[in-house]
């Protein structure tokens, strides 16, 4: 589980997160829903070390992360799906994914996973030879999810996977984290598309710059009269 | 000799050259690829690695080891050089300052290499001994020295261990992500800076595999040697692609059958205006052509990144 206490990250003079606290509990999707701004990139970027923290604490299944080197924590269990994909794009798409299994010690099941990779992802298969940047917005994502997918991680941290896709790409990647989340995988999910987000997480929790102002049941805050005017637009 | 055979024994000359040129760019284009910078200061790895093999042949002589072993001292000497170079000067400079201020660290580096090794060795040219004594190789009219044939061996062996490195092993793989995103190779699990470390040991190596393809030519160390070698490098790094490997290949063995066939002709076809004293001034002239055409090099990828 991931437990994450009075947590504040500053850049310089400016405040990005005030004094936030969160827990994601094993096989849950826990959303994280906001604004533009509101601090949820910067919680992510804090938990997977890319981002320093002020004060507070990071706990991972026992480990504190905020003690641990960026390019560690990976081998913990722990993926992240950065926002903007970020996939290698002077590298095949096949390349990206077997970047993925790069932290893996026992290298045995890499041609398994990447078949599966490749079953949830029909697509990537097809394109598995072709460069990354080359691909459409919808398969970068895909790339990022399956490369993220090939570091057999527990838990994924998903950074606004539906940004500047398709409604029907924005299906496709969400029934892919519920699957994922079928198969135990713990997710944490920012999403500005708060409503796809409320309707797949568990419970959620609602940030507003860089302090969170509700937390609850995502079902329960999908009928919140606050959160259907700011966030969903009803 | 028939103007055939002189034809071709130029073409051999400008690769021998060009694979010097060629390992140099390959060492400027991977510190380039992974940090963006331009390390003014990988010329002056040559010199020292041609010092240090002026220094170990003897010594390596005398526990009976053949002179070419020296090579091993000079890469690793190099290599820690270069480590030594980017921990202590480039980094910390790096993560405080901005891609200016590196890039003048860069020539300062330059500069105190040059002169710390002036203060060591002096200013004069000092002779290296022998290296190899390989024989001439006939071919009919054609003769190919010595020196010549294990200069394009070596750059040909090297430059196709190099793309195998880069493209088919791990490390190399962990190069190629960290140089494209670093904070998603982070995420992979690529430790980023023993990677930025690893880069620089082994293009400062390779700069010592130039100095002793160099030193079986031209058997004389210099303190500024690596000064103009390091240019041409430079600028065959610019006309292949700044940043590709095959790019510095190809930009290395053009630039050295440029310079080799200009200085073979271009006295001839001009009648004499133009002697082959122009032969540097000719080869800036072609990068610029070249850039004005592509302005990424002949194999460099459209980038829209400050130098």
């Amino acid at each position: 589980m991931l437990d994450i206490k009075n947590l504040s990250v500053s850049y310089g003079a400016i405040d990005a997160v005030k004094d936030i606290s969160l827990h994601v509990d094993d096989g849950e999707i826990v959303s994280l829903i906001g604004a533009n701004g509101a601090g949820k990139t910067t919680t992510l970027h804090t938990i997977t070390g890319l981002v320093p923290a002020k004060s507070g604490s990071i706990m991972f299944n026992g480990q504190d992360l905020l003690k641990t080197k960026a390019n560690r924590i990976v081998t913990l269990g722990m993926a992240h799906v950065p926002e903007g994909r970020h996939v290698f794009t002077r590298m095949s798409v096949q390349e990206n994914l077997e970047m993925g299994a790069y932290s893996l010690k026992d290298t045995s099941h890499v041609a398994e996973d990447l078949d599966k990779v490749y079953t949830y992802f029909p697509r990537l298969k097809e394109r598995r030879r072709q460069l990354a940047g080359t691909l459409s917005g919808g398969e970068q994502q895909m790339v990022a999810m399956g490369r993220a997918m090939m570091s057999r991680p527990n838990t994924i941290l998903m950074d606004e996977p539906s940004m500047g896709l398709s409604p029907k790409l924005v299906k496709e990647i969400f029934r892919i984290i519920e699957k994922l989340h079928d198969e135990g995988i713990t997710v944490l999910l920012v999403e500005q598309n708060a409503k796809m987000a409320l309707s797949i997480a568990d419970r959620a929790y609602v940030l507003e710059t860089g302090r969170i102002t509700m937390e609850g049941k995502a079902s329960d805050l999908l009928h919140d009269e606050k959160v259907r005017k700011a966030y969903l637009g009803a | 000799m028939s103007g055939f055979v002189m034809f071709i024994s130029q073409i051999f000359n400008g690769l021998k050259i060009g694979s010097v040129y060629a390992l140099v760019a390959l060492g400027y284009t991977m510190v380039y690829g992974i940090i963006r910078l331009l390390n003014f200061a990988h010329g002056d790895f040559i010199m020292i690695g041609a010092y240090t093999l002026m220094l170990s042949i003897p010594a390596l002589a005398a526990m009976g080891m053949p002179a070419w072993t020296a090579v091993i001292p000079a890469t690793l000497v190099c290599a820690l050089v270069g480590v030594l170079v980017e921990r202590l000067a480039y980094k910390p400079v790096r993560e405080k300052g901005n891609s200016m201020t590196a890039l003048i660290t860069a020539i300062a580096m330059s500069l105190l290499l040059e002169n710390g090794s002036q203060a060591i060795f002096g200013a004069d040219y000092k002779t290296v001994p022998t290296i190899v004594s390989i024989p001439t190789l006939t071919i009919g009219q054609l003769k190919i020295d010595g020196a010549t044939i294990v200069s394009i061996v070596l750059g040909v062996v090297m430059m196709v261990a190099m793309q195998l490195y880069v493209k088919r092993t791990k490390q190399g793989k962990a190069m190629r992500a960290v140089s494209e995103d670093k904070e998603a190779s982070l995420l992979m699990g690529i430790n980023v800076n023993g990677t930025i470390t690893l880069t620089f040991a082994i293009g400062s190596g390779l700069a010592a595999i130039a100095a002793l393809m160099y030193c079986v030519s031209y058997p004389q160390v210099s303190p500024t040697m690596g000064m103009m070698l390091g240019l041409k490098a430079f600028v065959a790094a610019v006309l292949g692609g700044i940043g590709s490997i095959p790019g510095a290949m190809v930009g290395g063995l053009a630039i050295g059958l440029i310079e080799s066939l200009t200085k073979a002709y271009i006295g001839t076809i001009t009648g004499g205006v133009i002697t082959s004293a122009f032969s540097d001034a000719i080869v800036f002239a072609i990068l610029i052509i070249v850039l004005l055409v592509r302005p990424s090099g002949l194999m460099g990828e459209p980038e829209t990144e400050k130098v």
